[in-house]
């Protein structure tokens, strides 16, 4: 769906997209890498579980919400990836943890 | 977050505006905080100008490459700058505004003389039969991609609309060598007739020869279909094929990508929640601040600046800024108006400029009406998943409104906060009901304007102002 221009080649970070490792590259939003990685998707609505994919790419749509490092909904196209970073698609609704620790 | 809880000047948004507002407030004295979603400075017309791997300037041009000496410049000013930081909230406090920010799951109170609104524009809405498969993204994003990842569409590459940055990204994905497999050109025939009445201007403006240029490049495309009527995203899951009707003919495509794009809008989601007044702009098709010649909105101490103040494009955003800069910095005693308004020549010179030429613009480029309003199952509200059908018949039981629409179908409701559904809902019922999009108006936003957690809000410092502020938010409106 997506591919790197060979201009592009850069210091490559290790991620995990939904339990897998991947190798990201540094600089690149949440958002692009799982495009890169070949994920049109990345959630289903919680409406009527309807797959979502990144539409904008600049914080607008809010299609490409995935949870990143245990907290959900965050607008992947507006987060740099980062080495070691958990990156899960997310599936319907988010259910809020009320916990006593800090978030 | 390093960030002081007072500045002279908040300035929402480091696009080509925004950047020059900082400057022209620093130039001054003032103690200046840039507030920027982006991880860098630049906007999206300028995404990843200090970064970018495409170093070779002919892929983005000289109009993208401007942008390099305003980063630097800015880099040099003695502003504050605070990347990915996303602003929520903009309330009155004392003579001046407390300001919302959260960042890195921090949320701060800043409090702050004057604000300078610079969030720039949108993509207007291009809601057509399955435009929320994934595979369906915005040309605007497939050029972030391609500047900020050097990222490509890859497989059967399939580009739709009309504008000015549709011909643009087909331009520059043929100069890295990306082929798109067919452009879908949906500006009506005989549009250029309409645009005629402005066409002097066009051609003495700066826009011309850029325009020229770009529609030769953008025949690259190996295949271009014009006056399109009809186009739907067809898949099961995903993007498979694209139909389309041109002259009356119906044709089916596999695609792998679709790429829309219709133009840009101002937005207005901060401006309208603040409660700046904002009107129709029937010329742009969109809802637009109402500002003076400095961008003053009409709230005292909040101006709006660049194509968050309507569509004039990156040189004029620049020029929009350095003016509502200087105009802060008279508001907050640094320059008489004498001294503000010598240096306010260049700038005027320069958005007189770059203002020429864009009505002719606006008026080629004017999307079809078929393509803003859509009919029967075509979600019109991507959160919601609220089809066009379920609005009209929401107007025939009485709904006249879009606010009120809201509790019928809870559309405009979902986490963009009617960014995408705006529009398209406003001109669905101002059509319903036979009246101008302005009578019908668009959703009323609150804060805050992009969502924090409650533990984000819990985090605030608990001083007497941030306790008032919380209050303040839930009564205001």
């Amino acid at each position: 769906m997506f591919r790197r221009l060979p201009e592009a080649q850069a210091s490559s970070i290790e991620v995990m997209i939904d339990g897998r490792p991947f190798a990201a590259r540094d600089g690149d939003t949440v958002a692009a890498t799982l495009l890169a990685a070949g994920a049109a998707a990345c959630r289903t609505t919680p409406v009527s579980g309807a797959a979502r994919g990144p539409f904008c790419m600049m914080g607008v749509c809010f299609d490409c919400l995935v949870t990143i490092d245990g907290r959900p909904n965050q607008q992947g196209c507006l987060v740099p990836v980062r080495a070691g970073m958990r990156i899960e698609r997310q599936s319907g609704a988010r259910i809020a943890v009320v916990t006593a620790e800090q978030p | 977050m390093n960030l002081a809880t007072n500045y002279d000047v908040a300035i929402v948004g480091a696009g080509a505006a925004g950047l020059a507002a900082a400057i022209e407030c620093a130039r001054a004295g003032l103690a200046s905080v840039v507030f920027d979603e982006q991880p860098a400075p630049g906007g999206q017309i300028y995404r990843a100008i200090g970064s970018t791997p495409l170093a070779d300037r002919r892929v983005f041009g000289p109009d993208y490459w401007h942008g390099e000496s305003l980063a630097r410049e800015f880099e040099h000013a003695n502003a504050a700058y605070a990347p990915a930081t996303t602003v929520w909230a903009v309330t009155r406090s004392g003579g001046g505004f407390e300001v919302g920010v959260s960042g890195n799951g921090t949320a701060r109170l800043i409090t702050v003389w004057q604000v300078i609104l610079a969030t720039g524009a949108q993509e207007r809405p291009f809601p057509i039969p399955g435009w929320t498969l994934p595979g369906v993204m915005t040309a605007g994003a497939a050029q972030i991609l391609l500047k900020t990842s050097g990222l490509v569409p890859d497989g059967r590459v399939v580009l739709a609309g009309t504008g000015p940055l549709l011909y643009l990204v087909a331009a520059q994905l043929a100069r890295v060598g990306a082929k798109v497999d067919c452009l879908l050109d949906t500006t009506p025939p005989g549009r250029w007739r309409a645009a005629a009445a402005h066409a002097f201007e066009f051609v003495t403006s700066p826009y011309l020869l850029k325009g020229l240029a770009l529609l030769r490049e953008a025949r690259a495309a190996r295949r271009v279909v014009r006056g399109v009527e009809r186009i739907e995203a067809v898949g099961d899951a995903r993007l498979q094929r694209v139909r389309f009707v041109a002259g009356g003919r119906s044709e089916e495509l596999p695609a792998d990508v679709l790429l829309l794009h219709q133009g840009v809008v101002p937005n207005i989601n901060l401006s309208n929640a603040i409660g700046c007044e904002h009107h129709w702009d029937d010329a742009q098709l969109a809802f637009v601040p109402a500002v003076d010649a400095w961008g003053a909105s009409s709230v005292a101490g909040v101006s709006i600046a660049g194509d968050g103040a309507g569509i004039a494009g990156a040189r004029a955003a620049e020029a929009r800024g350095r003016l509502a800069g200087l105009h802060v910095a008279h508001a907050l005693g640094k320059l008489d108006e004498a001294a503000r308004d010598r240096a306010a020549a260049s700038a005027r010179a320069e958005l007189a400029r770059y203002t020429r030429g864009r009505a002719f613009v606006d008026a080629l480029y004017r999307p079809a009406d078929s393509f803003r309003i859509p009919v029967g199952d075509t979600i019109v509200c991507r959160c919601e998943e609220v089809t066009a059908q379920q609005v009209l018949d929401t107007v025939k039981l009485g709904c006249t409104g879009p606010n009120q629409m809201k509790s019928f179908l809870r559309c405009g409701m979902g986490p963009c906060q009617g960014r995408l559904c705006g529009l398209t809902v406003t001109e669905l019922i101002a059509r319903a009901r036979n009246v101008a999009p302005g009578a019908v108006g668009h959703y009323r936003l609150r804060f805050p304007v992009k969502p924090i957690t409650l533990g984000e809000l819990a985090s605030l410092p608990q001083t007497k102002e941030s306790v008032q502020a919380v209050v303040r938010i839930g009564k205001s409106h």
